[in-house]
C-alpha cells in the first residue's frame, strides 16, 4: 500500500474518461464545472463529445436523459451537492424511471470539500440515491477503483452515480486489482471486529486495522465501493462471524452506508453495529484533513471507537 | 391544405377526442381539459408531420415526440391508438393496474412513447436532449415537444430555452398549448407568464402563432419554420376542453372525469361533429 501518490478521484475521473474516449463512445456534459470536476481533461481530448450546460443542472440532467434515449451513453457532471440533490426529482423522473443510460460524475462529495463550507458539503447524496429503483451508486476508494469504476459503469446499461472526491488520496488497491461491480473488498482478514468503510475512508479504516493489529485486536476491513447494488453477503459472514461492525464514511450517518449495512444485518444476522460518519448536522469551513479528524473519519478516531466498542463488551 | 387531407385530420382529431371522453371516463381520473386542446396538434403531427411507422416504433431514425405536459396522456395515447401503434380498446384501461396506459406516459410501457414525462418542465430538456443526440451524431430526425402554458412557470423550462438556443437547435419545435388555464386559474392570475412570444423570442427563439384548431393554420405554421440555426416555439391559441360545450374553457375540467352521464353528452357533442365531418357538412 503506497502512501507516496495521492490523487483524488475526481481527478482519476477526469483521467478515465479521456482515456476510455479511445475505447467507448460516449458523450460527457458539465454544468460550467469542468476545470473542478476534472472533465475538463476530457473536453480537451474530444472537444466535439463535451457540452457545457453552463449553470442549469437541472436541464443538464434532462439533457442527458434526451441524449440517452436517442441511443448516446452519457456522463453527466457537476458537484454532488447539484447532481444529486438540486436535480433530484430529474434524475428520479427522467433518468431513474426510464432507466436511462446516464452516468452521474458527482464530484466535491462529503465533508472533504472542506473550505466552501455547509452548502457544498454533501452528506446526502447516498441516502437521496439510494431510494431511486435501478440507480447503481459506486463510491470508489482511490485512482485505481475510480478508472475501473467508470469503464464498469459505460458498460453497465442503466443510470449510475458515480460518488467522487475533491480530496487527494492514497491508493489502497494495487495495479493488478480486479473491481467487481456489486462485489465488496476484504482488504484484511480480523475476528474481532469488522470495519466497513467506503471512499476515502476506507484508507482510514485500513490503517486503523493495522494499528489495532499492533495492540492485538484482529479488526477486518471491507471495502464497500458498489453501495447499490450491496453486497449483501460479505456483509453477513462479517456479522457472523466477528458479530461487531463498525461502518465508516463521509456521507450523513442517516440513510447512507451504514444504514445500509444496518438494514442487511437486521433482516439476516443482528449485530452490533457502529457507524462513524456526519450527525444529523451541517458541516462547516475548515481544511478537509481536519473536518475528517473533526467528524471521526480518521484512523486515529476510528482505532478509537474500536477500543472503545471492543472495551464496553 | 388540401381540403380531403384537412377534412381527414379534423375526423382523426375527433375521433381521438371521444377517445380521450371514454378513456377519461373509464378511469375516473386524469385530465380531459388539456388534453381536448392539443388533439389537433397531435394528429397533425403523427398524421401529417412526423416521420414515424406504428410498425417501427423504435426504428432509431424516426422523429421525436416529447409530451412534457405529460399529464395530457390521454390525448397522445388516443392519437397513437388512430396511427395504430397499439389497439383503441386499450384506452379503456388509462390508469388502471396493470394497463400500459400510465397516469403519465412511460416510453419503457407502450410503443411510440418516446420519453417517460408528467413531472412539469422536464420534458422540453429531454427534448433538448434528443435534439442534441441528432446533432452529435449526424442524424436528420427532428424532435416536437407540447408544453402547457402553464406549464412555462417552471424555472427548467427556460434553463432548456436557453441551452436550445445556445447549442443552435434547429432541428427542435416546441408547441406551447396556450389555452389561458392552468389549476388555479387563468395563467394571467396564477403567476403570468405572459408575454410567453417575447420570452421565447428574447431567448434566441425563432416564435410563431398558430389557430391551435385550425388544420390551414396548423400547416401555415409548421410550414413557416425558418431555416436558420434557431429553436422554434409555436404558440397555439386553444381552446381548453375543445369539442365538449360544457368543458370549453371551464378551469374546473383541467382534472376531473367526467360522469356517466357528462359522458353521454360529452359523445353525443363529438359524434354529431364526426357525422358532420363524414357528410361533409
Amino acid at each position: 500500500m503506497s502512501e507516496t501518490i495521492k490523487k483524488a478521484t475526481r481527478q482519476s475521473y477526469g483521467e478515465a474518461l479521456a482515456e476510455l474516449s479511445e475505447k467507448y463512445d460516449f458523450a460527457v456534459l458539465d454544468a460550467d464545472l469542468a476545470a473542478a470536476t476534472k472533465t475538463g481533461i476530457f473536453k480537451k481530448k474530444c472537444p466535439e463529445r463535451f457540452i457545457d450546460c453552463g449553470i442549469a443542472e437541472a436541464n443538464m440532467m434532462g439533457v442527458a436523459a434526451g441524449l440517452a434515449a436517442v441511443g448516446e451513453t452519457v456522463f453527466a457532471s457537476s458537484f454532488a451537492m447539484f447532481a444529486a440533490g438540486r436535480a433530484f426529482e430529474i434524475v428520479r423522473n427522467s433518468i431513474g424511471y426510464p432507466h436511462l443510460n446516464v452516468k452521474i460524475g458527482a464530484t466535491h462529495a462529503g465533508i472533504s470539500v472542506g473550505e466552501d463550507g455547509a452548502t457544498h458539503q454533501c452528506n446526502e447524496d447516498i441516502a437521496l440515491m439510494r431510494t431511486i429503483p435501478g440507480m447503481t451508486i459506486i463510491n470508489p476508494a482511490d485512482d485505481i477503483e475510480t478508472k475501473a469504476a467508470v469503464e464498469a459503469a459505460i458498460n453497465l446499461d442503466g443510470p449510475v452515480y458515480l460518488r467522487l472526491g475533491r480530496l487527494a488520496v492514497p491508493n489502497v488497491n494495487s495495479g493488478d486489482y480486479k473491481f467487481e461491480l456489486g462485489k465488496g473488498v476484504q482488504l484484511k482478514e480480523g475476528k474481532d471486529v469488522t470495519i466497513i468503510a467506503t471512499g476515502l475512508a476506507v484508507n482510514e479504516a485500513f490503517n486503523a486495522a493495522e494499528t489495532l493489529e499492533k495492540e492485538g485486536v484482529s479488526a477486518r476491513v471491507i471495502n464497500i465501493h458498489t453501495i447499490k447494488p450491496l453486497d449483501t453477503e460479505i456483509i453477513l459472514k462479517a456479522a457472523r462471524e466477528t458479530h461487531r461492525i463498525v461502518t465508516v464514511e463521509e456521507h450523513s450517518v442517516i440513510g447512507g452506508l451504514g444504514a445500509a449495512v444496518a438494514d442487511t444485518v437486521c433482516a439476516g444476522c443482528p449485530c452490533h453495529v457502529t457507524m462513524i460518519g456526519i450527525p444529523d448536522v451541517y458541516g462547516y469551513s475548515g481544511k478537509a484533513e481536519q473536518l475528517l479528524k473533526e467528524f471521526g473519519i480518521s484512523s486515529e478516531n476510528i482505532a478509537q471507537r474500536v477500543r472503545g466498542i471492543l472495551r464496553e463488551d | 391544405m388540401d381540403k380531403s387531407k384537412k377534412r381527414a385530420l379534423e375526423i382523426t382529431a375527433c375521433k381521438a377526442r371521444i377517445g380521450v371522453i371514454d378513456a377519461v371516463h373509464a378511469a375516473q381520473s386524469g385530465h380531459p381539459g388539456g388534453s381536448l386542446s392539443i388533439c389537433d396538434a397531435l394528429t397533425y403531427l403523427y398524421f401529417s408531420k412526423m416521420n414515424i411507422d406504428p410498425h417501427a416504433p423504435h426504428d432509431p431514425q424516426r422523429d421525436r415526440f416529447v409530451l412534457s405536459k405529460g399529464h395530457c396522456a390521454p390525448a397522445l395515447y388516443s392519437v397513437l391508438a388512430q396511427r395504430g401503434f397499439f389497439p383503441e380498446e386499450e384506452l379503456l384501461t388509462l390508469r388502471k393496474i396493470g394497463s400500459r396506459l400510465q397516469g403519465h406516459p412511460n416510453m419503457n410501457d407502450l410503443p411510440g412513447i418516446d420519453m417517460s414525462t408528467g413531472s412539469l418542465g422536464q420534458g422540453i430538456s429531454a427534448a433538448c436532449g434528443m435534439a442534441l443526440g441528432a446533432k452529435l451524431k449526424g442524424k436528420n430526425f427532428k424532435v416536437y415537444t407540447i408544453l402547457g402554458d402553464g406549464e412555462i412557470e417552471e424555472g427548467q423550462v427556460w434553463e432548456a430555452a436557453m441551452f436550445a438556443a445556445a447549442k443552435k437547435l434547429d432541428n427542435l419545435t416546441a408547441i406551447i398549448d396556450n389555452n389561458g388555464l392552468q389549476i388555479d386559474g387563468k395563467i394571467t392570475e396564477v403567476n403570468s407568464p405572459e408575454p410567453i412570444n417575447e420570452k421565447f423570442r428574447a431567448f434566441g427563439w425563432n416564435v410563431l402563432t398558430m389557430n391551435a384548431h385550425d388544420f390551414d393554420d396548423i400547416d401555415r405554421a409548421f410550414n413557416e419554420i425558418p431555416q436558420n440555426g434557431k429553436p422554434t416555439a409555436i404558440i397555439q391559441k386553444s381552446v381548453k376542453g375543445k369539442g365538449v360545450s360544457f368543458m370549453e374553457n371551464q378551469v374546473g375540467w383541467h382534472g376531473t372525469a367526467p360522469n356517466d352521464e357528462q359522458r353521454v353528452q360529452a359523445i353525443d357533442e363529438l359524434c354529431a361533429q364526426l357525422q358532420a365531418l363524414e357528410r361533409g357538412v
